[in-house]
């Protein structure tokens, strides 16, 4: 039924119809404004916020369908229907093609008026919580996540902001533990494609053979073992973000079967017959230097051009110092409440070592120094006593290596460490099993 | 004690329901029912491409004749009215006005290819009267699925509701001072 605060505006430039609908109306409850003609039905709106506009589609000067395009551009909003005298179907047709709500040919049934207003407003309704519920779903997707004020964090925070409005491929840039992923995520969360799924793929901890059904999905009997039909990854982040990590793991036939689907917006599935459109944005991340790696060959030129639209780099902890104390307080806080336990700060000696520290393992390994910090220590601070013993390392890196340099010698201490226990690196590291074996083959460390 | 003008129009055979109508009305909202001819011609209100009667143009022809000590002028017509906009309606209304028109034509059980029933046909007369008279009042439709001042769009639609007014119309009512038994004690 209406409500008291429903608003309807009746263009009609006969007298009649103008006067019955809005006795019509307002015995119902509605505010109800009418006008004869466009020019003051323009006015109107500019005046009142309107729920329903009931347009007649002949009247002299503007018509309905001109006026109609008007209002959609003062509110999209407004539910519009369009009201004539003679039933046409292709002017029906443009109409609601040009969005009108509905479509009525006079002389209406009253029931029927009665309740194509009520679903109108109904849509308003719906439309209206809606757009509510997307303010809170932007609330909650912030970017509170990325901590950091240091000047090469905020630069970052700078270029997600200015890419997030785009649909560029993007390719994120940086040492592991980064926190490629969470720029990722931030950009994704402030695009127009937040509202639909950020699909993540870690290319290099997918076996090789496995990554094309993992992609692109299969049908069932594809292939030994492909018991009922799954969708791929691509098509699971269709309308949102399929965010490639560890993109220079993807073998080059890969490659170009990803650029044809790029290209196309057009996958079939393994074992399929039929293209399945999907509509999709590509963020790749990678810590390899994919250059070196084209110039190998293990990188084709064509797909490298195709997903380094935009690059952004994510900085090492090393050279934003200046966020240590946030970030380990960030954990901190985090942890605590996993954890339950009452530890509320860092003693300024812990701080010390934390800040003075080279962090290969970056963000990540920060995390994990806090959190086993977190384990071992007592209300109300953490102490120097409570953090990894190589935390207290300094100047860890000769300032000349490389960044696989670094990768290999660190992936080695830890095997060392762990003394070979692939499971147990793979836990330290935080990366899954599959990427240390790759590593291992990679930099031909033994176990 | 303020008077209720009833004025038949072209009401044909239905001409008999009228006594147990002012009957069942006596009283109503304390307005004294007095029966009056109508001096106007209704034919001009009869539109022959649809067959219809305008009920805007009946109204606007009861106003001229009221008298200045009349307090509602009620038109109860046999025929079939509309209003321009839409195919058919049971009948209108001036909001917080004089007048109202209601009409037979479509409460009839014999126009859907049922059996007569006049019993019915009186039931619902009288919901339509208290409806129209309600606008008068300036009542508004109700929410209220048993109120008097629920909308009905079709012929059902009156027999579902009651012939009484819901709390909030009933206070509304006695906020604008509005005597009657019916009121008072719905």
């Amino acid at each position: 039924m209406s409500t008291a605060t429903s608003r309807i505006l009746i263009v009609d430039d006969e007298f009649s119809i103008r006067d019955s609908l809005y006795n019509w109306f307002r015995l119902d409850g509605y505010a109800v404004t009418a006008v004869e003609n466009a020019t003051e039905a323009l006015k109107a709106l500019q005046e009142t916020a309107f729920d329903v506009v009931l347009l007649d589609i002949k009247m002299p000067g503007m018509d309905g369908m001109e006026l109609q395009e008007h209002i959609r551009r003062i509110d999209p909003r407004i539910a519009v229907i369009m009201i004539t005298a003679f039933a046409a179907v292709d002017t029906a047709v443009r109409a609601l093609k040009q969005g009108a709500f509905d479509y009525v040919t006079k002389p209406i049934d009253p029931d029927e008026l009665s309740h194509l207003v009520q679903r109108a407003l109904e849509q308003r309704r719906l439309q209206n919580e809606n757009a509510q519920l997307r303010e809170k779903i932007d609330e909650l997707i912030s970017v509170d996540e990325i901590v950091g004020d240091s000047p090469p964090m905020r630069k970052v925070l700078e270029l997600v902001g200015h890419v997030a409005k785009t649909d560029a491929t993007v390719l994120i840039l940086g040492e592991s533990g980064t926190g490629k992923e969470l720029i990722a995520r931030a950009i994704h969360a402030n695009s127009k494609r937040r509202y639909f799924p950020i699909v993540p793929v870690n290319c290099g901890a997918v076996p090789e053979d496995l990554l094309e059904s993992e992609l692109f999905g299969h049908e069932k009997g594809a292939f030994t073992g492909a018991a009922y039909r799954r969708k791929g990854k691509i098509e699971m982040a269709d309308g949102g973000t399929l965010f490639l990590d560890e993109v220079g793991a993807i073998n080059p036939k890969m490659q170009i079967e990803l650029l044809r689907v790029l290209e196309s917006k057009q996958l079939t599935r393994v074992g399929g017959m039929h293209g399945i459109e999907v509509d999709f944005r590509i963020i790749a991340a990678t810590n390899e230097n994919l250059e070196q790696a084209l110039k190998e060959g293990r990188f084709r030129e064509d797909f490298f051009y195709r997903i380094n639209v935009f690059t952004i780099e994510a900085p090492p902890l090393r050279v934003r110092r200046s966020d240590i104390p946030a970030l380990a307080q960030h954990f901190l806080n985090r942890f605590a409440q996993q954890m339950d336990k009452r530890i509320t700060k860092i003693t300024p000696e812990a701080l010390e070592i934390l800040m003075t520290y080279d962090w290969p393992g970056n963000v990540r390994e920060l995390s994990n120094a806090i959190e086993r910090a977190m384990v071992l220590g007592q209300p109300p601070a953490i102490r120097p006593e409570n953090l990894p013993v190589f935390g207290a390392k300094k100047n860890y890196l000769a300032a000349a290596e490389s960044l696989a340099e670094v990768e290999k010698r660190h992936i080695a201490a830890v095997l060392e460490a762990t003394e070979g226990n692939v499971t147990k690196a793979a836990e330290i590291l935080d990366v899954d099993r599959v990427t240390v074996y790759n590593k291992l083959k990679k930099y031909g460390l033994q176990r | 004690m303020g008077i209720l003008r009833l004025v038949p129009i072209l009401c044909g055979d239905a001409r008999d329901l009228l006594p147990p109508l002012v009957e069942a009305l006596d009283n109503l909202f304390g307005l004294q029912i007095e029966l009056q001819p109508h001096s106007f011609d209704p034919e001009i209100a009869f539109d022959s491409s649809r067959g219809q009667y305008n009920s805007r143009v009946l109204l606007t022809e009861l106003l001229r004749e009221t008298d200045p000590e009349d307090t509602r002028i009620l038109g109860v017509a046999g025929v079939d009215l509309f209003i321009p906009v839409l195919t058919y309606v049971f009948g209108e209304a001036q909001l917080d006005g004089r007048a109202a028109v209601v009409s037979i034509h479509r409460l009839d059980s014999q126009l859907y290819g049922l059996p007569p029933n006049r019993p019915l046909l009186l039931q619902r007369l009288r919901k339509e009267v208290i409806h129209e008279l309600g606008h008068t009042y300036n009542l508004l439709h109700c929410h209220q699925h048993r109120c008097v001042m629920m909308s009905s769009t079709y012929v059902e639609g009156i027999d579902l509701k009651s012939d009484r007014f819901c709390d909030r119309c009933l206070a509304q009512l006695r906020r604008a001072k509005v005597p009657g038994r019916d009121v008072a004690g719905a």
